[in-house]
């Protein structure tokens, strides 16, 4: 005999009720089934070909001329990392400080309203279009592409980002809070500065590393803006190889060669922002605000 | 009980949370020195009546106050008030722990910036001051470069009353500051404020009467935005003059 005679399982309106929560179970563990399996049919397509192109050569040849041998990435990586890092200096601290402005003010200012409706449009716009007009007012007026230019399009498309994390996490600062620090007497912007970003530090950081994923695999701007580069160049004035470009170009080739380094790229690419979000969640989840 | 000298004298004070009228002429004096006790039930308007003594009411567009409140022979109700001084003068700790996202001594020497420019070692010397006013020195000495929020409930609300000290101000505003605490620390924050007074006017709210019975020198009890009755601690208690006090304080009604 079992304890379930004792507790009565047969009433009919558990029962009815266990069924609904079965099949809710059944219905979410397939959607997570199905994103998760997406996700590691890519990463599993992209270990298989990715890999066997990964080798020292990549990290310092540049990239190959048509119809030669070998060959690597190292001007399209040296590249990707000083477009990223340019437009991370840039994006970072706008993004915050317009951030804390619309938390701040945003509830009773009408320009802070309307910079919170740009911000969600910037958000969504898509990357080809800020290319377009980067190339526009920047490239076409200098005549050259160039790196400087592709770091102006990473960093259009990265301070929406930062803008909105940073403007939700202080929202979510609670109001005791604000009012202790405002109760010794504290000035407005101590309080914001000093208080307030401080207890979302953990949830700012995680914005500034979720921007700099999100614009490290952009193509499309940077096609209009850095376009390419065969050769090593440090110069940011001039046009600058970079990896989303080169896999771009590469993988439509007709060359081995070149489409085996896109696929390395397009690894290294794929697992900078899979390091990078994982990065930022354990850093927000470690620091999460109490 | 001897006659103390006043420092806050309210007057006429009437409070709108935009159009509704929260706080009916309320005429109250404070002592110097003593603790008053702010009594009532939920929504009387006792916690209002606190905050608008440091203008605390002043972040919130829509929130109003009008009459006089007279600190030390000067009304702080009137425009052109520097508040963040009066808030230097007449401090705030709240109903539930609001340690700053900070190390233990920032939290205490945050407050301490704002208006003193001091040395290390001053620093040093005022934490420690304001820690051992708040009974938390020795269980914090150690780890004064720990974070705020790593202290239990009831020493975070001692943290938060030390951080109001540390600051020297006249008057402290507690509003229900045990009311998130267990009785052990509830008893070790009411022997605090028998403590502090030797040095501070205190103003406190209250839900629990024995509280107010036994820390206040003086209590106000206050009911749907008026102010009851108001006198000695002990006579409020022993001897009411009027009958809703007596109802609220036997627990007929509440």
């Amino acid at each position: 005999m079992s304890a379930n005679s004792v507790i009565n399982t047969n009433n009919p309106v558990y029962k009815k009720r266990l069924l609904m929560h079965r099949i809710g179970i059944a219905l979410s563990i397939g959607a997570m089934a199905f994103g998760i399996l997406t996700l590691l049919w890519i990463l599993a397509t992209l270990l298989i070909n990715g890999f066997s192109a990964l080798s020292g050569a990549m990290f310092t040849a540049t990239t190959p001329a048509p119809g030669s041998e070998g060959g690597g990435l190292a001007n399209a990586i040296f590249g990707s990392l000083m477009m990223v890092g340019i437009s991370t200096l840039v994006s970072t601290p706008i993004g915050i400080l317009a951030g804390i402005y619309l938390a701040e003010y945003g509830e009773e200012n009408k320009v802070a309203q309307v910079t919170r409706f740009v911000t969600d449009i910037m958000l969504s716009a898509p990357s080809i279009v800020i290319g377009l007009f980067v190339y526009a007012f920047y490239v076409a007026n200098v005549k050259h592409f160039s790196g400087y230019a592709g770091s102006i399009a990473l960093a259009l498309i990265a301070i929406p980002v930062v803008v909105r994390t940073t403007d939700n996490m202080l929202r979510l600062v609670p109001n005791s809070l604000l009012e202790a620090a405002f109760a010794l007497g504290a000035p407005r912007w101590k309080v914001a500065m000093m208080v307030r970003l401080r207890a979302v530090k953990a949830g700012v950081v995680t914005g500034v590393l979720l921007a700099v994923a999100r614009v490290s695999g952009e193509t499309a701007p940077l096609l209009f803006t850095a376009l390419n580069n065969q050769f090593f160049s440090a110069d940011m004035n001039q046009p600058m190889a970079n990896l989303p470009v080169v896999i771009y170009q590469f993988a439509m080739s007709p060359y081995d060669n070149w489409r085996s380094l896109a696929w390395g790229g397009a690894l290294l690419v794929t697992f900078s922002v899979l390091g990078l979000n994982i990065l930022s969640r354990t850093l927000f989840a470690q620091k999460a605000p109490k | 009980m001897t006659q103390a000298s006043k420092i806050i004298e309210i007057s006429g004070l009437n409070f709108y949370y935009g159009k509704t009228r929260s706080l009916h002429n309320v005429n109250l004096d404070i002592h110097e020195k003593k603790v008053t006790a702010f009594i009532g039930p939920s929504g009387c308007g006792k916690s209002t009546l606190l905050r608008t003594l440091n203008r605390m009411y002043d972040l919130y567009p829509g929130q109003r106050a009008e009459g006089t409140i007279a600190y030390r022979g000067h009304n702080i109700l009137e425009p052109g008030l520097d508040v963040n001084m009066l808030r230097a003068k007449v401090g705030m700790v709240f109903q539930k722990p609001t340690p700053f996202p900070m190390s233990i001594y920032d939290n205490i020497a945050f407050g301490v910036r704002l208006y003193e420019d001091l040395s290390k070692g001053e620093m040093d010397e005022r934490v420690e001051w304001a820690l051992k006013k708040a009974a938390l020195w020795t269980e914090v000495k150690d780890k004064l470069s720990k974070s705020g929020l790593s202290l239990s409930g009831g020493q975070q609300q001692r943290l938060c009353i030390a951080r109001g000290v540390a600051v020297k101000p006249d008057v402290l505003l507690l509003d229900e500051p045990t009311s998130a605490l267990d009785p052990i620390s509830t008893s070790k924050v009411e022997e605090l404020i028998s403590e502090l007074k030797q040095d501070y006017t205190i103003a406190i709210v209250t839900h629990n009467m024995q509280q107010a019975a036994r820390c206040s020198d003086y209590t106000a009890y206050m009911y749907l935005g008026e102010l009851v009755e108001f006198g000695e601690t002990d006579q409020i208690f022993m001897n009411p003059a009027r009958k809703e006090t007596q109802d609220y304080i036997t627990g007929r009604f509440g």
